[in-house]
């Protein structure tokens, strides 16, 4: 039987704020346990949570940029569970109004696209750590992350393999970092997935029953836990079992899925309006404000890039993973005026170099403006790209003027015909038996008289002129 | 609905609460009022209200986004039950 298997992504984004969602303390990542955790984070009698307008308005640049409605009016529920890392004995969250309803992120697997409808963002609070190292038998609880603002984005089960669930996480991933709303750490639990995932008979239009597997901190685990549950459905299904609805968590170690937690369902939470709060209004001046500011976005960057400098659908993708290296390519490509090359070398020489040295293109020693000179120097015959290399080599270490660095160590490309015409004719009387080769019709031989032309020259001849000279000597 | 004096009963002594007999007849009378409140409340018909998500005609104040609250953990931790190393100690969780 042919089976397909349906996902949907629950993701948690850590909103980047200074202050948490419902009180002043700090959000730090890694302060000393349980100094930004003020009364209200530890649930102190009598306390109050008042919201902090900038998760909101990192709610709002998110519906935006999904194109989602933003909902005038949302209103804030307590989720009642009871883990001590929850000192109050439920989350605030939101439940049957959220802020952000039904939006699309378009994803790009291989050659083909598809739209992934996004059907709710609720903001709510983030838990505390609990500790389960030994402490006399006890837990530790670390309640600094308690009250950290977080947008919850649920999908739409529109998911029909792992790699379409790590596209779309991928995507949202750019998204949510390319307009500030999230510093996308996933090591540090600021991104986190749980994946939904059914199986059933290609063709069936009903659902089978799913399993959630919860807090893939990776895109890597997010694909394998995918690939293991699905097998593993079918496995049972195919084996006269049926699928439990469960919480399921993933064990990288050992590659497998395995049950946390029969799942619990909505009313198992007894979610109610929390009476603390009194609902968000958001004015439809917010919106349009926060609409004129935001950036263009990456999806409507990588149709550009096509249009305007005639990249690939997979160059622009790989040139919009973020905000730096877009503007660093831009910056190239418009001082040079040449988006294939300039493409080529910022997601090449340069991203090889930047990964090899580990550092971040914001901190590159080539700036945007060298790069471009170089690539100019190329265009215009100066430099063949081999030897531009060279000259990249040069700038990375510090050197300064790209044509300094070309006159310098004699880099020049020689593209003066004669003087090539003279090379080629002392190489093929210095090479008979590579021509007679030649002749015979083996092609090598034809690429070992390259090799001598640019060895003659050290490289620098024109590649393209010896090989037209080469060929019209040889015909 | 309505509760039994041996519902009462059984409630009280789940919630670890000594209730006389009297007192116990004078709850069960208490608790069906309240009962009897609910059932007139779910008799309304609430077709085409919209549902009410706070008693007050207000909408929410927001805060500026400023990390103003001092560190105050000894405090804090100076009325917990157990603490060490900077954390709340508890019973073992296991999920």
């Amino acid at each position: 039987m042919q089976w397909e298997t349906v996902i949907g992504l629950e993701v948690h984004t850590q909103l980047s704020t200074a202050s948490k969602i419902f009180s002043a303390a700090g959000t730090a990542f890694g302060a000393a346990p349980n100094t930004q955790a003020c009364g209200i984070d530890i649930a102190l009698p009598g306390v109050l949570p008042v919201l902090n307008k900038e998760a909101v308005h990192k709610a709002i640049r998110f519906g935006l940029a999904v194109n989602a409605a933003i909902n005038r009016r949302s209103v804030f529920a307590r989720k009642n569970y009871f883990y001590p890392d929850l000192p109050k004995g439920y989350q605030i969250s939101q439940y049957e109004l959220p802020v952000v309803e039904r939006g699309i992120l378009k994803i790009r697997v291989g050659e083909s696209e598809k739209t992934i409808r996004i059907t709710r963002a609720h903001l709510e609070e983030d838990a505390g750590k609990s500790l389960h190292e030994d402490f006399h038998g006890m837990t530790g609880i670390d309640l600094n992350r308690a009250g950290t603002p977080l947008l919850e984005i649920v999908s739409e089960p529109d998911l029909r393999s792992a790699e379409e669930a790590v596209a779309y996480a991928r995507t949202l991933h750019t998204l949510v970092t390319w307009i500030g709303i999230c510093d996308g750490n996933m090591q540090e639990g600021s991104f986190r997935v749980d994946a939904n995932v059914s199986v059933r008979p290609l063709g069936q239009a009903e659902l089978g029953t799913r399993c959630e597997i919860k807090n893939l901190n990776s895109f890597r685990f997010l694909e394998a836990a995918i690939r293991y549950e699905a097998r593993r459905q079918i496995e049972l299904i195919e084996d006269g079992g049926t699928v439990r609805q469960e919480t399921r968590l993933y064990d990288p170690d050992k590659n497998e899925t395995r049950t946390m937690r029969s799942k619990e369902d909505a009313h198992d939470y007894r979610y109610f309006p929390d009476p603390d709060l009194l609902p968000l209004e958001i004015s439809e001046d917010w919106i349009e404000a926060t609409r004129a500011q935001m950036p263009e976005l990456p999806e409507a960057m990588q149709a550009r890039f096509q249009q305007q400098y005639g990249l690939s659908p997979y160059d622009a993708v790989v040139l919009t993973g973020s905000r730096a290296p877009s503007a660093y390519f831009e910056e190239v490509a418009a001082a040079c005026n040449q988006g294939k090359l300039a493409a080529n070398w910022v997601m090449g020489e340069l991203a090889g170099a930047l990964n090899k040295a580990d550092i971040d293109i914001a901190q590159s020693p080539v700036s945007a403006a060298q790069l471009a000179k170089l690539i100019a120097r190329i265009h215009d015959g100066t430099l063949s790209g081999k030897l531009a290399k060279q000259v990249f080599e040069a700038l990375w270490a510090g050197e300064d003027d790209v044509d300094a660095v070309i006159d310098a160590r004699g880099l020049r490309q020689v593209s003066d015909g004669a003087e090539i015409e003279q090379i080629v004719e002392q190489v093929l009387a210095a090479n008979p038996k590579s021509v007679e080769e030649f002749r015979a019709g083996k092609e090598k031989a034809f690429n070992a008289l390259v090799g001598q032309v640019m060895k003659a020259t050290k490289g620098r001849a024109n590649p393209a002129q010896v090989n037209n000279l080469l060929k019209k000597k040889l015909a | 609905m309505s509760l039994a004096l041996s519902d009462v009963q059984r409630i009280a002594r789940l919630a670890r609460i000594r209730v006389t007999n009297s007192e116990a007849a004078a709850l069960r009378d208490q608790l069906n009022g309240i009962f009897r409140l609910i059932e007139e409340m779910q008799a309304a018909d609430t077709a085409g209200v919209a549902p009410m998500a706070h008693a007050g005609e207000l909408a929410q104040r927001l805060r500026a986004d400023l990390a103003t609250e001092p560190n105050q953990r000894e405090k804090f931790q100076a009325v917990a039950p157990a603490v060490e190393a900077g954390l709340y100690l508890v019973p073992r969780v296991i999920e």
